[in-house]
């Protein structure tokens, strides 16, 4: 165990603060050494640090930083049962060889397994799959009493989906069982299509999204009158081996095999590069380059992480960093998904490309974010003025239609807007009194958000 | 906690009367803004109704610059009620009277101004510590930059609390707390009722902008106007015979 004192802070790179950074395995995490670690102001898991907000974060308190641990396949059960310190990145480098997948990938490869049960992360395949918690067979959590127990939603549903969606705030996962999807290939057959506008993309999508295992569309905040919510959808599946022949592609090449590139690393101490004039004109070269339908055959990567294959790519938006908001509203609330989109284009930010998605049922964890309607993701440079009341005021409109923020992105909203989205936050505390009775874990976001 | 648009929950104002004190909390009023805490010599004088900062809750407690021995006592009780704190402005003080000469008055005007400034700000930075965020503002004044025959007791105290206060924040880095230096001009505010205004003055609406804006930008030192910054600069290297010549 390595302890060393020094700053985090979110993906955004926004509010950071110092805690006690603690390096531990999980046979580390004694009653004795949490107690001491919990000591000042609590305790609280950090995966990979790509929460965009506070929540990996703790400052004069502790913050545990859990070594990967295994990674055991059992193909009979097309299983896994891997470490929670364990990344996506790793896990993939581990099981797409040997023809399984994640039954859930978020836009990186970058998070641990832990974090992907503590945030119940969402991928492309959520309105078909659900989300990450959907496939976890069972979990061992260590507990503020220093007991590590197994926990299934069989033995004790409170915890189970106190803790999915959690935000790690009842223990720490140290290894989890999860049921993975079993490919022929590691590549994907995508449908690209261009969409002129708003309206036309959400027909295409609540038409088509069904025949699709993946689908999500990149939509241009910038463009405004008839172009607005301009947008790339791309569609797919795993491609089969028969997928492969049909299209011709890497023939002879193992089916299997999966090596990552990483093109470049974003160095330290750029000003905020991704000006509007800049976004204007990416968004503009990106929709222009985009087929207008097309089926292809695309790595893992060209589909799931494009963006990984930019090193620290967060720092493009400079010293003052940057945020990312995600709300979802229900299917019925298009007129107030578009009355967003327009006030975004109106407000004259710079959102570099936006992400929408369509969200199938919840998982069932009190704070999961995920639940049936249209999930909007933006990224916003967080220096740019007025960007608080722009913000107050998606907030507003958000919650007028029952929607809801993600915490994993969360970072600047208040605790009135997290309790109106989750209205089974009172059940997720009344689990927090039950099995962490002294606030042993904690975390900024918790204290900012009130979730303690 | 601060939040990513660097809008705090917490504001602690030191010296809760003070007109630039209210004018920056107002500037930092917002709809994640739960708690402004006054800290005062005499709560039963601060009128809470008629004061207020968005839906903020207005808490008032007692604090006496003069009272070292209380203030660690003090920033503890303000903890205790509200929670981390996310930004103190350390803006008590006295200006003294004008031609002040008197060794006693002028002991008091040091021993709020300055002596005040220290233990307050050092018991603010172990809590900032403690916490691992936050920032402590400290009200300093361009009056200490270069002292003036007209007000330089003042201007002694302005500038102990201006040195104590950048050299807090370079004892804090790394820590996660921070300190900002605010150098004002002459601030037309109930301080300074019936004084001649001295050029580049500006009232305490501008003050709580520039710090508002220089807490958004992480800035170490914010001078209001900023122009003030390059006049001073160049005042400090003004033989001293032109120097006294300008203080009139």
């Amino acid at each position: 165990m390595r302890t060393t004192s020094h700053e985090l802070s979110g993906w955004g790179r926004t509010s950071p603060s110092v805690a006690t950074v603690v390096d531990a395995s999980a046979g580390d995490l004694t009653a004795d050494t949490l107690e001491r670690l919990a000591s000042q102001r609590g305790v609280i898991v950090r995966g990979l640090g790509r929460a965009y907000g506070d929540p990996a974060q703790n400052g004069g308190g502790s913050v545990i930083r859990l070594a990967p641990g295994p990674i055991l396949l059992d193909p009979a059960s097309g299983t896994v049962r891997v470490g929670a310190g364990v990344s996506l990145d790793e896990l993939l480098r581990h099981i797409v060889p040997r023809g399984w997948f994640v039954p859930v990938s978020p836009g990186t490869r970058f998070v641990t397994v832990g974090g992907a049960i503590a945030s119940d992360i969402h991928g492309k395949n959520h309105h078909v799959d659900g989300s990450f918690g959907a496939h976890v067979d069972s979990f061992t959590l260590i507990t503020a009493d220093g007991l590590s127990r197994l926990v299934t939603p069989r033995d004790d549903a409170d915890l189970w989906w106190a803790t999915i969606g959690g935000m790690g705030l009842t223990g720490v996962v140290t290894e989890a069982t999860v049921r993975l999807l079993p490919i022929e290939t590691s590549r994907c057959v995508v449908d690209t299509e261009r969409v002129p506008n708003l309206d036309s993309l959400l027909d295409r999508m609540e038409s088509g999204d069904h025949r699709y295992r993946y689908s999500v569309a990149w939509v241009d905040l910038v463009a405004s009158g008839a172009s607005l919510g301009r947008s790339v959808l791309t569609r797919g599946d795993h491609a089969t081996l028969a997928d492969l022949d049909e299209h011709g592609a890497a023939g002879g090449d193992d089916p299997l095999a999966f090596g990552p590139p990483s093109l470049v690393v974003v160095p330290p101490g750029l000003p905020n590069l991704l000006s509007r004039v800049a976004v204007r004109a990416f968004n503009e070269v990106w929709y222009r380059k985009a087929p207008r339908s097309h089926r292809g055959i695309e790595s893992i990567t060209g589909f799931f992480h494009p963006l990984d294959m930019v090193g620290h790519w967060n720092r493009l938006y400079g010293r003052p960093g940057f945020l990312q908001y995600q709300f979802v509203v229900p299917f019925e609330a298009v007129d107030t998904l578009r009355s967003i989109v327009t006030a975004v284009s109106n407000s004259g930010h710079a959102s570099f490309l936006a992400v929408l998605k369509r969200f199938g049922p919840e998982s069932g964890g009190m704070l999961s974010f995920p639940t049936p309607g249209w999930t909007l993701t933006l990224d916003l440079p967080a220096a740019a003025p007025g960007l608080a009341q722009l913000l107050a005021d998606l907030d507003r409109r958000v919650l007028d239609v029952g929607g809801r923020h993600y915490l994993a992105k969360d970072a600047t909203t208040t605790p009135e807007v997290i309790r109106a989205g989750y209205p089974r936050l009172d059940e997720f505390l009344a689990v927090r009194r039950r099995v962490d009775p002294n606030g042993m874990w904690a975390s900024d976001q918790a204290r900012r958000l009130d979730l303690l | 906690m601060n939040n990513a648009v660097a809008q705090p929950q917490t504001v602690v104002v030191l010296g809760g009367t003070s007109d630039i004190g209210h004018a920056i909390v107002t500037e930092l009023v917002s709809p994640v803004l739960r708690n402004v805490v006054l800290a005062v010599r005499r709560p039963d004088d601060v009128d809470v109704a008629a004061l207020s900062f968005g839906d903020a809750e207005i808490v008032v407690v007692p604090f006496d610059a003069e009272v070292p021995s209380s203030h660690v006592g003090v920033i503890a009780d303000i903890v205790e009620r509200v929670g981390d704190i996310d930004v103190v402005i350390q803006a008590f003080g006295q200006l003294g009277s004008p031609g002040l000469v008197d060794p006693v008055e002028a002991a008091t005007l040091a021993q709020v101004n300055y002596v005040g400034a220290v233990s307050s700000g050092l018991a603010v930075a172990g809590q900032l510590r403690r916490q691992g965020h936050g920032t402590l503002v400290v009200l300093s004044s361009v009056a200490g930059v270069r002292t003036r025959a007209s007000n330089f007791v003042y201007g002694s105290t302005k500038a102990g609390q201006d040195a104590f206060a950048t050299g807090l924040g370079h004892s804090l880095a790394g820590s996660g707390a921070r300190v900002m230096t605010v150098r004002p001009g002459f601030v037309r505010s109930s301080m300074t009722t019936g004084m001649d205004e001295a050029p580049f003055s500006v009232d305490p609406v501008d003050v709580g902008a520039a710090v508002a804006g220089g807490l958004r930008r992480k800035r170490t030192v914010v001078w209001v106007p900023g122009i003030l910054r390059v006049v001073m600069e160049l005042l400090r290297f003004a033989p001293d015979a032109i120097w006294r010549r300008l203080d009139r």
